[in-house]
């Protein structure tokens, strides 16, 4: 045992510098960064502070802190995009980065004036103070409670891991067409991995979550710190008598919850606006059409309340919004960014979004998830005669020129007679997103938003996203095994 | 503990780029910064403490259809430090380099560190495991830095232009991007030993699109890069090569789920190559969350692979005068004749497995040390490349997607696109399988190693061959 001194934890680094930027500092930036003949210039100003707490072995091991600050500066010249960054927000360093954005243009007009007017927005997290400002002591014993759950679960487990971030981000955007939106999101991510160990036999096992909560994240049912615990055994152990999965084509049965990874990369790419702008993907020109399924209705959704995914206001200024991607099957609409919303003539949907101020926005999902059908989970599964039964991924790629798509389970099982039988070993797969959408054949009752800690990478940005599914199946997809014929 | 004792390698930088508003990242400024730091923490009551400080600047310029689509440019900087007080560590991280600011983050930085928990093990390496000289490698190239916005436009432009009169079949295009990175480096620690260094690097790509059946469509890509300006492609040759491999994928299909051989090219082989330093991380050694864990000495793979990790490769891209512990980088041969020498280690790693550390520290700003590889190299064999596809059938792989791989356990399957091979020759292209085994079988299966070491990446493979794997299609 060992007794950790009572230490607050907060005061890390420096305070928020965002409530000093006031309309007439945004005035003058925006001014420079138009001053060469750009159309549109946004501002976007970040705080960001954050912890981790990592316990390996029982012991915690590291404890990390930091915070950083800056200005993205955006300047649009048609379809053309200058920008530039600073961490340092002196008035030199501002104008510096204003102007060096503005050179994107180049005809000089100078701009008329532009008038401020704040944003009033919704509350999708309604958290006012970060858990950042909590006791770090507190953050400590709930990782202690996550290790001991999970080594008491099974003498199998070998080694466990458990881990914590904290992150709090103050965002204020003002754009030259006179909106300035304030917001503060915070994000808290927990995960445990065990290592269970049976003669030669080992595997590894992980279950974690996030949202944007504080330390009352873990009062949620399945979301303790002992639920996590045990999860993370549980699969561990599971998996140590996994039997080699089958290749080819075959029936598949996807969880409720996190199969929502197929939604993610078989359509939410593919309909993101700056694809179809550019005609590079292969949903381009598809609105009004049938692309899925009549069972299939997909929507994003970045007002699900504490969902990972969510956002009061995007990244240029546009409040958060649920918007129907694809209804009965039919494609309804593309996420949009203010760049591709101009150039289809468009409102911007509340998808443009970015990594930090280092970045420039993109359209981007939010919470993306296939809408709930009839049928029972139970009667999916009888349905089926051989086929895979996939409940846990660790992520996913597609390509999006031809809509092939790729997706690692984590945790499966063979169907056999429309029972669930054995552990199958990780495995893969693949399919091509319109076609596997066409080819949903039965849809759950039993919805869920997974609890995971997904993050969506597209051109070289990590954004947090929420995912989700009923129970599915998909009467035909190539499951990647080792075990052909 | 004495503190600085090894000056920079590098000449000081020379006043600013044209057109270039802030100075250029300097190594002796960021040593004087590092160094400032490490007094700080020392001064606020840490037993040691690590300091690194980074600055960089990148301009990056993407042209799609002729037009500038995005030109980016700007620098940043961040120094992070790593506190040892009683055995517990701290690490944390800001952008602030005011005196106010750095003093207030030594103080919360020993204060944090409370709630860590004692370990020993994570104490700083000894002074006299400390680099004593720093090497000149050679990772700067002035020419880098005259590249300004028009130059890399200019040269999108024609890249891409290639690309797009190559043939008919390329219908649109994903753009053509130009990027280059200036940057510096310091690292300090109460160890013993304090230094700098600094590196240029650029790269441009060409991504065309062509129109295939169903409305599909198919993208391809071809990059140049490296730390000298002379060392890229030309541009027109970049296209070229990219349209050329766009146009090859045109009427993909799937293949029929099989047993059969496998090419790798050097784009598909450099995944595979970096997984497998990964399971043989010390790191991943003392997690047990390797299956190479008790492998050292033995045969992990076939006697044609032989693996190294060069920090010093001159040029390189992957190279580093020393590692993020302050330790002298050093070449270890990880894989010689198939049998397993070593892990890489950092010192915590090290002391773990009670082992001496490899050099083989890496760290990013905001994190603590870790095992990373820096140039990794499968060594080329003497077989020409061609040759390897001399089957009577077979898969030459161009592309790998997703994340299917468990170091725990070595189960590998991931996406894959490129050719089926009859009769000794590429037969039509392939797209929408998985191709799974696992690692052992794998490496243990390389029959045949090619002559054609692919130098663009921090991690090097040249195309080499799997006599057998399970291929999932239709």
């Amino acid at each position: 045992m060992t007794a950790v001194p009572s230490t607050t934890g907060a005061g890390v680094g420096f305070a928020s510098p965002l409530a000093q930027i006031d309309a007439a500092i945004a005035e003058r930036l925006l001014a420079a960064a138009l001053g060469s003949g750009g159309d549109y210039a946004d501002l976007y100003f970040e705080y960001r502070s954050g912890a981790d707490y990592l316990m390996e072995e029982g012991r915690v091991r590291t404890v990390g802190r930091g915070v950083a600050v800056g200005l993205g500066v955006r300047v649009l010249r048609g379809d053309a995009t200058g920008y530039a960054y600073t961490e340092e927000l002196s008035d030199e360093r501002m104008l510096d980065a204003a102007r060096t954005a503005a050179q994107i243009a180049s005809s000089g007009d100078a701009p008329g004036p532009i008038a401020i007017r704040p944003l009033t927005l919704p509350s999708f997290y309604g958290i006012e103070r970060s858990s950042l400002e909590l006791a770090g002591t507190d953050k400590v014993a709930l990782l202690r409670r996550a290790d001991a759950a999970a080594r008491a679960a099974d003498p199998r487990i070998v080694r466990v891991e458990a881990s914590l971030a904290e992150e709090w981000r103050e965002v204020l955007v003002v754009s030259s067409d006179g909106h300035l939106a304030r917001d503060r999101q915070p994000m808290i991510r927990f995960g445990v991995s065990a290592v269970a160990e049976e003669g030669k036999q080992r595997q590894g096992g992980r279950s974690g979550g996030a949202g944007r909560f504080g330390l009352e994240y873990f009062l949620r049912p399945g979301q303790s710190p002992e639920e996590h615990g045990r999860e993370a055994a549980r699969l561990a152990i599971g998996m140590l008598h996994a039997v080699e999965a089958p290749a080819g084509p075959m029936e598949v049965v996807l969880g409720a919850g996190e199969s929502g990874i197929l939604l993610h990369e078989a359509v939410g790419h593919g309909l993101e606006a700056d694809f179809n702008r550019k005609k590079t993907s292969n949903y381009t020109d598809q609105v009004g059409k049938a692309v899925a399924s009549p069972l299939c209705t997909v929507v994003d959704d970045g007002t699900v309340d504490h969902a990972r995914g969510s956002i009061n206001v995007d990244d240029e200024g546009n409040p958060g919004r649920r918007n129907v991607l694809i209804e009965n099957g039919i494609l309804a609409a593309y996420m949009q960014d203010r760049l591709s919303a101009r150039h289809f003539g468009l409102t911007p949907s509340g998808n443009g979004r970015r990594q930090s101020f280092r970045h420039e926005p993109l359209p981007r999902m939010t919470n993306t998830f296939l809408s709930p059908g009839q049928d029972d989970p139970g009667d999916i599964i009888r349905s089926v005669k051989r086929g895979v039964y996939a409940k846990h991924f660790s992520g996913g790629q597609v390509n999006i020129s031809n809509g092939d798509f790729v997706f690692s389970l984590t945790e499966s099982y063979l169907i056999e007679d429309g029972k669930v039988t054995a552990p199958l070993k990780g495995v893969n797969l693949i399919g091509n997103g319109p076609d596997v959408l066409r080819k949903v054949t039965m849809l759950g009752n039993d919805f869920r938003l997974s609890d995971g800690t997904w993050t969506c990478g597209k051109d070289g940005q990590s954004v947090p996203v929420g995912i989700g599914t009923p129970t599915l199946k998909i009467s035909e997809i190539t499951v990647g095994g080792t075990r052909a014929g | 503990m004495s503190g600085s004792r090894s000056e920079s390698a590098s000449p000081p930088a020379s006043g600013g780029a044209p057109g270039a508003r802030r100075p250029l990242p300097d190594p002796r400024e960021c040593q004087r910064h590092a160094e400032r730091m490490l007094s700080l923490a020392k001064k606020a009551g840490a037993d040691g403490a690590e300091v690194l400080v980074r600055d960089g600047r990148e301009l990056s310029v993407k042209v799609r259809l002729g037009e500038p689509e995005l030109v980016k440019e700007a620098g940043s900087r961040g120094l992070g430090l790593r506190v040892i007080k009683d055995h517990r560590a701290a690490i944390t991280y800001t952008s602030d380099f005011s005196e106010e600011a750095l003093s207030k983050l030594a103080r919360d930085t020993v204060e944090l560190a409370q709630l860590a928990e004692p370990e020993p093990l994570g104490d700083l390496p000894l002074p006299e495991e400390m680099a004593r000289e720093i090497p000149e490698l050679g990772l700067w190239d002035d020419a880098v830095l005259e590249i300004d916005v028009t130059e890399a436009i200019r040269r999108a432009r024609i890249g891409e232009d290639a690309a797009l009169k190559f043939d008919r079949k390329v219908t649109n295009s994903d753009g053509a991007v130009f990027g280059r990175t200036v940057g510096a480096s310091a690292f300090a620690t109460s160890a013993g030993f304090s230094g700098s260094y600094r590196g240029t690097h650029a790269s441009f790509a060409v991504e065309p699109i062509c129109d295939d059946a169903d409305g599909k469509k198919r993208n391809g890509v071809y990059w140049t890069s490296s730390r000298f300006v002379r060392g890229l492609a030309d541009p027109e040759a970049v296209g070229i090569e990219a349209a050329r491999r766009t146009v090859a994928k045109v009427g993909a299909r799937k293949i029929p789920t099989c047993e059969a051989p496998v090419v790798f090219s050097p784009d598909a082989g450099r995944g595979l190559l970096g997984q497998f330093a990964g399971v043989m991380s010390g790191g991943a050694v003392w997690r047990r969350s390797t299956y190479l864990a008790e492998r050292v000495g033995t045969a992990v793979a076939s006697e044609l692979c032989e693996v190294v990790d060069d920090p010093l490769l001159p040029r390189g891209p992957g190279s580093r005068p020393y590692d993020a512990e302050g330790l002298a980088s050093r070449t270890n041969v990880l894989v010689a004749g198939g049998i397993l020498k070593t892990f890489l280690c950092d010192v915590f790693a090290a002391r773990k497995l009670g082992r001496r550390s490899t050099g083989s520290a890496g760290r990013a700003v905001g994190g603590g040390p870790h095992v990373s590889t820096s140039n990794l190299i499968l060594r080329p064999g003497r077989t020409p490349a061609a040759e390897l596809e001399r089957l009577p059938r077979g898969l030459y792989v161009t592309d790998l997607m997703g994340f299917g791989f468990n170091g725990v356990t070595g189960d590998y399957s991931q996406g894959a696109g490129g050719f089926w091979i009859e009769g000794g020759a590429r037969a039509f292209p392939v797209s929408e399988i998985t191709i799974s085994a696992n690692f052992d079988d794998l490496w243990k299966g390389v029959d045949a190693v090619g002559d054609d070491l692919d130098t663009r990446s921090s991690i090097q493979v040249p195309t080499f061959r799997v006599a057998r794997m399970t291929i999932a299609g239709s």
